[in-house]
């Protein structure tokens, strides 16, 4: 019998609701409290929740150090890229302005650009924060063994 | 008179907070002071709700309550377990910087708008601008989420880049956390 059962098995059954949850907070940004920053930390969370329950090199396994690198720089990117877009997209013939979402979609009387746009820049958010918790947990759990109960 | 019920339910919350700070300053345990700030950054998300500051709330619960503690823990765990006793004189430093800053807050308070003013600077100028153009120009239901991604969109890419830059100072002193011991890596060289 492994030790932590009803933690391990509950965690389990947690973990994937958690990362629903904060795709949850981050696609209803819009309409009601959270954003891509709340919803980064979340899914964060579910991450290091496994990592403490089944240990570092579960965790690496499932989220490799390399991929959260990469991920860093990956969410700037879709920000500034988003800005870029509506840059080259314009429809109605004049210039636009950068990160100006109006020009991602043609029906300006809803400003279904500005929920597109809004959504884009909040994901490059999303994707930044949760690869830069888990870059800064990586980097203070890698220095340790993982937690042992004596450590209490 | 709902409004009186929710400032009682106020400063129980404050005075819940004073007591969980007067407990991690008594405390020598480090584990028990990581997991007691922990409480107060949910605690204090709980008063921000109660403030009607949600998305401020849920920041607090998910980055202070959360995020913080489990990194607070990884810091402890390269640390000791107990922190030492400081000397008598050590208190009364550490006390006269505290009554000197406590001071100059409560001389501060007269200046502040009572709460809930509607002539407060928070809730005149920019920020009644925002809540009236909102509806119009973004069509979005939470203003928050507006002023945050799109009419302060390049404030909200400084801060991803600032995000981006801790990590990235983080792992230049800590290393990448890839779990190999340095040696194993000169080994490889």
């Amino acid at each position: 019998m492994s030790p932590h059962l009803i933690l391990r098995i509950v965690s389990k059954l947690l973990i994937p609701l958690i990362v629903v949850f904060g795709f949850y907070v981050h696609f209803h940004g819009d309409f009601g409290p959270g954003g891509g920053f709340q919803a980064g930390v979340i899914i964060a969370v579910a991450v290091i929740l496994y990592a403490l329950i089944f240990g570092m090199d579960e965790a690496r396994r499932a989220v490799p150090p390399v991929a959260v690198r990469y991920g860093a720089a990956l969410g700037v990117l879709i920000y500034v890229g988003t800005g870029v877009l509506t840059m080259f997209m314009n429809g109605a013939g004049e210039p636009l302005n950068f990160l100006d979402y109006d020009a991602l979609h043609p029906d300006q009387s809803h400003h279904s650009g500005q929920h597109y746009g809004i959504l884009l820049v909040e994901l490059g958010v999303l994707t930044t924060v949760t690869s830069v918790m888990l870059a800064i947990f990586y980097a203070f759990a890698g220095r340790v063994p993982d937690i042992k109960d004596e450590d209490w | 008179m709902p409004s009186d019920l929710t400032q009682y339910l106020d400063y129980a919350l404050i005075a819940m907070l004073l007591a969980v700070g007067f407990a991690i300053v008594r405390l020598r345990n480090l584990f028990a002071v990581v997991m007691l700030t922990g409480v107060y950054s949910l605690l204090s998300a709980a008063w921000f709700v109660s403030l009607d500051a949600v998305d401020v709330a849920f920041t607090e619960a998910a980055v202070g309550a959360g995020i913080s503690t489990v990194l607070m823990l990884g810091a402890m765990l390269l640390t000791a377990r107990e922190s030492e006793p400081a000397g008598k004189k050590r208190h009364w430093a550490a006390f006269a910087v505290v009554a000197a800053a406590g001071a100059a807050l409560f001389f501060a308070i007269p200046d502040m708008p009572v709460y809930g003013d509607p002539d407060s600077p928070a809730n005149s100028y920019v920020g009644m601008d925002y809540m009236d153009r909102t509806p119009n120009e973004i069509a979005v239901p939470n203003v928050v989420t507006a002023v945050l991604a799109s009419y302060r969109g390049y404030d909200t890419m400084g801060e991803t880049v600032v995000v981006f830059s801790a990590a990235l100072g983080v792992m230049l002193l800590l290393g990448f956390g890839t779990g190999r011991r340095e040696e194993d890596e000169e080994d490889e060289l």
